[in-house]
Order: C-alpha cells, then sequence, then structure tokens
C-alpha cells in the first residue's frame, strides 16, 4: 500500500522530504519511559493517565506531578518503567476475552423474577 | 493472516468508532501520518511557549504575571501529552526533537509573529487559543487511542487560555484611549495570521482525503475555520473593536458570516520559513536543548550510580 498523503489540514503540514521514517533508535542519554498512574482522590483506584522520561523514579515521581496534577487531579502518584509492563496482544483478544459474550447468565438481568421480588 | 485481512480489520473498526491502539495493526501510511500531525502539534505546543514567554516578566501586574506563567506551563505540558502520544507509534523523543532542530519538522506558523505589546497576550490567548480549541475538540474524536486522549486532557485545560486572554482584551478595551487603541492593534495584527492556522481552502486539495477517511480528521479546514468566524465575529462586539475585514457580514441565507480572503502568499511565505521570527524560535529552542545537554547528562549519570549503589546493599 502506497498511499501519498499531501493535504494540508490545520496542524498536520506534510512536507516532502519529511513524514516521519520510523527507525528507533536509542541513544545514551534517553531517559527511560515511566508509565504514571493517579489516585485522583481517596477511595479511588489509581488510574493510568499517561506516560514521561525520567532519569529515575524520584524524577519520574516529581515530573508527574508537574505534568498530571497541576489542578488538584491526584492525591497519590505511582510510577512504573515502562519496559515492566506485561500486556495482552491484540491477536490475543478473540481468544481471551470472547468466551465471556455468551454468558450472559453471569448478570444480575438474565434473571426475570417477579415485581414483588425484582430489587433483589 | 494477510496484510489484506488486516487491513480489513483496521477499517472495520474505524468505520465502527472503535479507537486504534499503538499494539493494533495500522498501514504505514496512518502510522506516518500520525507520527507527522502528532509531532508537529507537539512541536506547536512548545515553539507556541516562546512568543507569550516574551512577556513573562513584563506583564503588568502579579496577577498577570501568575496568569501567564501557568499558561505558559500548561502549553508546556501540552507538548509533553503530545510527544508521549507520538512515541506509542514507535519513534523516539530525541528524533522527533531533531526533526523540529533540523527544521525539518513543522510547526504551526502561527507562532513566527512577534508578540509587540500587553494586548498581545490577550489577542493570542482569545484568537490563537481559540483557533487552536475548533481543532482540538474535533481532534478528541480522531481515531488514534491516544492522541484522542490526550486532547481531552488538553481541552479541560483550554478554555482557561481562551478566557483569560479574552479577559485582558476586555479590560483594555474598557481602558484608555492608548489602551483601547492598544487593543485593537492587536486585533489588527492577530486576526488574519489566527485565520491562516487552519490551513488552505479544502479546493486547494488535489489528493484524496485519506486523513478524513481514516477519521485522524473529523472537519474540513473551511469548515473549522468558518465556525471560528462565526464565534469570534459574535464575541467582538462585547470588546467594541472592529476585525480589520471590510468583506466580513453576517449572510443570513447560509446562516454564517462572509468574509475577506486570507492573503496566501503571506501563508506560504511563512511556512516556508520566511515569517518575521521562523529563525529567532528555532534557535531559541535549539539553544535551550544544546544548554540543557549537562543537565540530561548529570541526571542520567546520577541515575545510574544510585541504581548501582542500590544493587550492591
Ligand atoms: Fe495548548
Ligand atoms: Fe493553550
Amino acid at each position: 500500500m502506497n498511499i501519498q498523503i499531501k493535504k494540508y489540514f490545520y496542524g498536520d503540514i506534510p512536507d516532502d522530504k519529511s513524514g516521519g521514517n520510523i527507525i528507533s533508535k536509542e541513544t545514551k542519554n534517553d531517559w527511560p519511559l515511566w508509565e504514571i498512574f493517579i489516585r485522583s482522590k481517596q477511595g479511588l483506584d489509581h488510574k493510568h493517565v499517561g506516560s514521561l522520561h525520567a532519569a529515575d523514579a524520584q524524577m519520574a515521581i516529581e515530573n508527574a506531578r508537574d505534568v498530571y496534577t497541576r489542578r488538584m487531579e491526584g492525591v497519590s502518584i505511582w510510577v512504573v518503567q515502562s519496559k515492566y509492563i506485561h500486556a495482552t496482544a491484540p491477536e490475543e483478544a478473540g481468544e481471551l476475552f470472547e468466551p465471556a459474550e455468551d454468558k450472559i447468565y453471569r448478570h444480575p438481568t438474565f434473571y426475570k423474577l417477579p415485581d414483588e421480588v425484582n430489587q433483589m | 493472516m494477510t496484510v489484506q485481512d488486516l487491513e480489513k480489520i483496521f477499517l472495520q473498526k474505524i468505520e465502527n468508532e472503535i479507537k486504534i491502539e499503538p499494539r493494533d495493526w495500522m498501514p504505514d501510511a496512518y502510522r506516518k501520518t500520525n507520527i507527522r500531525q502528532i509531532s508537529q502539534h507537539a512541536h506547536s505546543e512548545i515553539v507556541g511557549m516562546l512568543p507569550e514567554g516574551n512577556w513573562i516578566t513584563r506583564a503588568p501586574t502579579l496577577k498577570r504575571k501568575a496568569i501567564l506563567l501557568a499558561k505558559v506551563q500548561d502549553e508546556a505540558g501540552h507538548g509533553l501529552y503530545l510527544y508521549s502520544a507520538t512515541e506509542t507509534l514507535g519513534i523516539t523523543r530525541e528524533e522527533t526533537i531533531n526533526d523540529l532542530h533540523s527544521g525539518r519538522a513543522k510547526y504551526s506558523s502561527i507562532f513566527n509573529y512577534p508578540t509587540l505589546t500587553w494586548a498581545d497576550i490577550g489577542a493570542i490567548g482569545w484568537l490563537v487559543d481559540g483557533a487552536a480549541i475548533m481543532n482540538q475538540v474535533m481532534l478528541t474524536r480522531t481515531s488514534y487511542g491516544p492522541y484522542a486522549r490526550a486532547m481531552v486532557r488538553i481541552c479541560k485545560e483550554e478554555s482557561f487560555h481562551q478566557r483569560q486572554g479574552f479577559e485582558i482584551l476586555l479590560v483594555l478595551s474598557r481602558g484608555s484611549k492608548e489602551q483601547k487603541e492598544m487593543c485593537q492593534d492587536a486585533i489588527n495584527r492577530w486576526w488574519w495570521p489566527a485565520l491562516m492556522m487552519f490551513g488552505p481552502h479544502d479546493k486547494e486539495s488535489t489528493h484524496s482525503d485519506q486523513s478524513m477517511k481514516w477519521k485522524i480528521k473529523r472537519k474540513s479546514n473551511d469548515e473549522l475555520r468558518q465556525n471560528f468566524v462565526d464565534m469570534i465575529a459574535e464575541q467582538i462586539k462585547v470588546l467594541g473593536m472592529k476585525l480589520p475585514d471590510e468583506h466580513l457580514q453576517w449572510n443570513e441565507e447560509k446562516k454564517h458570516y462572509d468574509f475577506g480572503e486570507i492573503n496566501w502568499e503571506e501563508f506560504w511565505n511563512v511556512v516556508k520559513g520566511n515569517g518575521p521570527c521562523n529563525k529567532q524560535r528555532l534557535d531559541a529552542r535549539r539553544k535551550a536543548w544544546e544548554e540543557g545537554e549537562w543537565v540530561r547528562e548529570a541526571a542520567a549519570t546520577y541515575a545510574e550510580k544510585r541504581n548501582k549503589r542500590q544493587a550492591a546493599a
């Protein structure tokens, strides 16, 4: 597939010479990538909010505070280096998650009860 | 699975408004377009700090200074959200930044105009952030998941930017004769460049609208520009100022404002690097990067030492 995209949209300025060649290389001073999780208030789970680069965990926490909690969005921060996150592959999604689809009897709405006890 | 099959699944997701996530299969051109667009967007946020940064030390009051600092800090955050989103597509931060510094990557041309008076800070917030918001609200529904999520975060922060800008102008518009003139002058200088932010006319495009089909973009340049004109033409009445366009007029039939033609020669000139501040902006970015080299090195060395100490303990 070889599609040339030349339309000049706002926020997208095509340049014939550019267009992002995707060659990834790690350079010496590249700080590792960290995933950031924020608890927005006591009683709630930490939730993934994004990522950032930092030399170490301390710096990752400090930067996360500046970047993700400027408007009282958090009361607690977790950081974890991205390389330590293990994830399911998109190709496995069917095999892993589809079996749940035909087990509707796991949901309360599957059971039709008389009105008198339907608050159950 | 063959590439054809994968592409079919990909297009089905787009069709059904299911977001594309980093590890999903996607066509190369989709990846490249997103890398280019998101990184340009990131660069725009970062370079965009420069014209406003010019006035942080000269803000008229401590309150205005604190507000401007907060706004510029937000823009740094926006740049970061977007660089992170770019990285999910398999390009490193350093490459992206190198592309900016080498001049290979672009950023929004609006930031190549100078900020001459305090009123410019008001005009930027109202018009430039206002135009950016039009685009960004649309992009909260873009098809690439990390980009859409970054946009949701950014849009939450942006409305303060536009409001503080309008308020600066509102105060000036109710001030002395000189302040009123300053207000009008800033509007005169920023109006046309703000309209240019939306890019060339839709009809200028001879190529297929791949970005629309892939739902990266969801509204055309002219559509967004028209929405913007309709909004600003009403808001300016509150300021008692005038937009510098004699063709600006409400069109009852279309239920939109008609407006004059943009000076496209100026537009292309600035895109090609010949705007009033292109060189100054890139020089400032390169200088910041080069002078920060020792900090990056020191932090990396410190982290390495600490890791070794911890491993030994
Ligand atoms: Fe921004
Ligand atoms: Fe902004």
